[in-house]
């Protein structure tokens, strides 16, 4: 029993990584400008759309290469497009902002690169490794693609988050979320660090969308892959890196650990038509402790002064 | 000679009666009491029967359902992406409450449904307590979720159909069936009408006010004697009632059968998109928003036809998504209050003209 | 005329105090009150501290029916912190707190609302996207009760008593000289005639206390002297018990019955105007002089 539960303990810990990678987008966003991106499951999408019709024929490198460059020109459209335009408007604004700024790149992205499944092919291996042989019979399916795609995002999540913290770029970032008009008011140029922020989004969201695309081929659903990185960002606080990481963590365990070990249970009880406990398991989490913890396990309480 | 005939001249209110009423200004009033007369009596002379199915009745509908948003949202300030669950909540009342007592009069059936949903909505809309903003979006989109999931998969909801989706008989009121289109149009508008006047009565006087001031500064609004709770769960209530009704007429009249699908956070997308372009925090918002997203795939798919080009349904789809996305940005830059404040511009105007100012 | 109230020093018309604006008679009735020595609010010991900041330490004083009583202090004294206590928004960690004759314990907001407390504040907490006209009805939320259902239907009861509440509404709107404005949307009034809808708002709520934040802050002189006169009229005309926050001593002066100092949220004074301006530990306090 306990070796079958482990291992959907290491598979959901690796999905759990993937999420945090696309956490970490609205994250940077978010920590930058105060705004958040509900467009970062779209620029997932787009992303991966456009490394895997490109990759169809060009070297992976290339494709890759050409792919980044997109998602800046993306960057640069939506600053020029849209953020310049919405300076100083309420959060809510922004927010809405996004949900079209989502919209249309779903339309675009599909209406540029075709809307059918597209495989990425990055050339992991396949075969299925298995560990502690010696002590569970037959041993722990890992999967090596997720455990490279895991390792990867890692390392991304890793890289950020040391430049957010260390360096002055990080530090002029911060000031910005704070408060836009302070920021300008001592010369940090903020429609710079508006472009470089949603540049290096669309390159977390370019790597997520190419892992997850490896993974479950590119198509439309990936964008949903979004709305489950909210509630990594509710138990995680919107503005900590490792927030995004830890919540990332969590949620990806505990919803396959639901799957589970929670499914059985409740199909049996209430007499269900199958399980899919995955869809709302985050949800219900993250609402538990928006009720307990509002600022996630790391975030910053939010007090408002009169 | 210019003819000014937009204007208030000569019509001061001698009361704080005439100015209370719904359209102080008399052409106001009268415009609307013309236009829901033609509503009636008009419509039914020369409409078709694709205007009723393809764009009355849907246009009515969502409008409830944009009403009910826009109470929340809107008005009070809580920002929902839970409308699809709602709606679900009422059609599946419905449906359970006409197949299990399947005398009851299709008014309590609605009525029901509404209140089903009315509950539901309290229960999701406790955390608004302390939770606000986008953090409240993602509590509603947990409702949304695990109700899609509840219809999917709780099986007693469906009556245990195997593939899933629900079907309705034929609705009749008081013995009388509503089975042509000209007959459903009728009794979703008068529908629509009552709940409009209801949602007016209430935005006008202190439940609106009260909603409002929660959303402007709702530190302040304790100050000045209002409570929180009070406030927001009262707006989620009516909110999902209506929403409830909406999405029991929805299933009833419109799908006739559906599967929880029909209800998913997509559609919670369309019933926000509709408040934020027709106009948060107005009425006639909820109208002209909903008549844009029903009227805009119509129009776009009418289009190929028109310019003598071929295209597929799946660009049609895509641009459709392309458009919607940057109306809704458009909107946000240039008219954060929607449509409804462009029609109140142009009233303006017309006050003005011919003059230039 | 003896009142005993005013200090030496201070000339007295025959109706009263013949201070700089011109106010004759303005506050005769109030000064039985004051005489009398009831007492609405009193402040014992209230000590309040976010983290390790002190804001208000040990600080006692009381606010007499039917006087104007200012607290004034350099900026940082603990003056918002103060009437945010009394307001129910902060809860102090020691002290009592005793309005009406009854001490309470925490209050929320809602309930400082209830029990007749009203308050300005120093960045005009208006409700920015309704007309002044809404904003001052909201004021009257306490004051209307038909119910919900009343609500939906509004012929009959719930529109009798709209209009009601629209007509004392008008009156406040009149007394402040705001009907050009009314039907306004808030957030586009100039900040002056903001702080008039504010006052209107919470002169609405027919408080027992009202406190006001700052009241003049940012205004010119004539905007300054049109307050000062709605002020006084306020409390002679409804007797109004006003303790307002204030930076500008002319003000102060000709306003207040006694004054409050606070500084670094300690109190180092409390008595008439002219005995504060007197006071030596005041006169360092606001020169910067450490003591």
């Amino acid at each position: 029993m306990l070796g079958p539960v482990l291992e959907t303990l290491i598979g959901g810990l690796m999905t759990g990584v993937l999420y945090s990678l696309v956490a970490l987008g609205f994250v940077l966003i978010f920590k930058a400008s105060g705004v958040f991106n509900f467009a970062q499951g779209a620029m997932v999408l787009f992303a991966a759309l456009s490394f895997a019709r490109l990759s169809e024929f060009m070297p992976l490198v290339i494709a890759f290469a050409f792919s980044v460059l997109i998602m800046i020109a993306l960057a640069y459209a939506i600053e020029f497009l849209v953020l310049r335009h919405l300076v100083n408007q309420e959060g809510i604004i922004l927010f809405m902002a996004t949900l079209g700024i989502a919209y249309f790149l779903e339309g675009f992205g599909q209406a540029v690169w075709g809307s059918d499944i597209y495989k990425i092919a990055l050339g992991l291996p396949t075969d299925p490794i298995f560990i502690l042989e010696s002590v569970f019979p037959g041993g722990l399916l890992i999967d090596p693609a997720e455990l490279i795609a895991a390792i990867i995002c890692a390392v991304m999540v890793l890289v950020l988050a040391v430049f957010f913290q260390v360096t002055r770029v990080g530090r002029a970032l911060r000031a910005v979320a704070d408060d836009h008009q302070a920021a300008q008011s001592v010369g940090i140029p903020l429609n710079q660090i508006w472009l470089m922020v949603w540049a290096v989004s669309g390159l977390v969201a370019l790597v997520a969308g190419m892992m997850w695309g490896a993974k479950l081929g590119v198509q439309f659903s990936l964008s949903l892959i979004a709305l489950k990185a909210l509630p990594v960002l509710i138990l995680g606080g919107f503005t900590s890196i490792p927030g995004a990481i830890v919540g990332g963590l969590i949620i990806g365990a505990g919803e396959k650990l639901a799957e589970v070990l929670l499914g059985p249970v409740l199909i049996r009880t209430f007499d269900l038509a199958g399980g899919g406990i995955e869809n709302w398991f985050a949800y219900v989490l993250a609402l538990v402790f928006l009720l307990f913890r509002p600022q996630g396990l790391f975030g910053e309480r939010i007090i408002e002064r009169v | 000679m210019t003819i000014v005939f937009y204007r208030e001249v000569g019509q001061f209110k001698t009361s704080y009666d005439a100015d209370e009423a719904i359209f102080p200004i008399a052409q106001d009033r009268w415009s609307v009491i013309v236009l829901v007369a033609f509503a009636f009596l008009g419509v039914p002379l020369f409409a078709g029967q694709y205007l009723y199915t393809e764009v009355l009745i849907p246009v009515l509908i969502l409008s409830i359902a944009a009403i009910g948003l826009n109470i929340l949202t809107g008005y009070c300030g809580q920002l929902s992406l839970g409308s699809g669950g709602f709606m679900a909540v009422g059609a599946y009342a419905a449906y359970n409450l006409a197949l299990r007592l399947p005398e009851t009069n299709i008014i309590l059936v609605f009525l029901f449904a509404g209140v089903m949903a009315m509950l539901v909505g309290l229960l999701f809309g406790l955390p608004s307590l302390r939770i606000k903003g986008f953090y409240l979006a993602v509590a509603t989109l947990a409702s949304q979720f695990f109700l899609e999931w509840a219809f999917a998969r709780v099986k007693w909801f469906t009556n245990y159909a195997p593939s899933g989706s629900v079907a309705v008989g034929r609705v009749e009121l008081f013995g009388v069936p509503i089975d042509t289109p000209g007959r459903t149009y009728i009794f979703v508008l008068a529908i629509t009408v009552v709940l409009t006047i209801a949602a007016k009565n209430l935005v006008r006087g202190r439940i609106g006010r009260m909603w409002m001031a929660i959303r402007d500064m709702d530190i302040a609004a304790e100050i000045i004697g209002i409570r929180p709770l009070h406030a927001k769960l009262s707006a989620f209530a009516v909110s999902s009632f209506y929403i409830g009704v909406a999405g029991a007429l929805w299933a009833f009249l419109r799908l006739g059968s559906w599967e929880p699908l029909a209800f998913d956070v997509n559609r919670s997308f369309q019933v926000l998109f509709m408040i934020i372009i027709g106009g948060l925090g107005t009425l006639l918002g909820s109208f002209l928003g909903a008549a844009f997203i029903v009227l805009v795939p119509i129009f776009l798919n009418q289009l190929p036809s028109w310019l003598g080009i071929s295209m597929s349904t799946a660009a049609i789809s895509h641009i459709e998504f392309m458009l919607f996305g940057a109306m809704i940005v458009l909107f946000l830059i240039a008219e954060p209050h929607g449509l409804a404040r462009l029609w109140a511009i142009a009233k303006e105007k017309l006050r003005l003209w011919p003059f230039p100012y | 005329m003896d009142s005993g109230a005013h200090s030496p020093g201070s000339s007295e018309g025959p109706f009263g105090r013949n201070d700089s604006t011109g106010n004759y008679g303005m506050r005769a009735p109030s000064e039985q009150d004051i005489v009398a020595g009831n007492v609405l609010l009193a402040v014992e010991n209230v000590s309040l501290a976010f983290g390790g900041v002190k804001a208000v330490a040990g600080v006692s004083f009381d606010i007499r029916k039917g006087e104007i009583r200012a607290i004034i202090g350099p900026n940082g004294a603990g003056k918002t912190s103060m009437l945010n206590v009394i307001n129910g928004f902060y809860h102090p960690q020691q002290g009592r707190i005793t309005f009406k004759g009854k001490p309470r314990a925490a209050m929320r907001p809602y309930e400082a609302a209830l029990g007749g407390i009203a308050r300005t504040f120093q960045n005009v907490a208006l409700f920015k996207g309704m007309t002044a006209l809404d904003n001052i009805m909201a004021g009257r939320t306490l004051k209307m009760r038909r119910g919900f259902f009343w609500q939906l239907l509004r012929f009959g009861p719930a529109l009798a008593e709209e209009i009601e509440q629209r007509r004392r509404v008008e009156e406040i709107i009149d007394f402040l000289k705001i009907q050009h404005i009314r039907k306004v949307q808030v957030g586009k009034l100039p900040y002056g005639l903001q702080k008039r809808v504010e006052l209107g708002r919470a002169l609405a709520m027919e408080p027992d206390l009202l406190l006001l934040d700052e009241p003049m802050a940012g205004m010119n002189l004539e905007e300054k002297e049109d307050m000062s006169r709605f002020i006084l009229d306020v409390n002679a005309h409804y007797g109004t018990t006003i303790a307002l926050i204030e930076h500008d001593m002319g003000v102060v002066m000709d306003l207040s019955d006694r004054v409050l100092v606070l500084d670094h949220g300690v109190k180092i004074a409390d008595g008439t105007p002219a005995e504060v301006q007197a006071d030596q530990a005041v006169i360092d306090a606001y020169l910067g002089v450490s003591h």
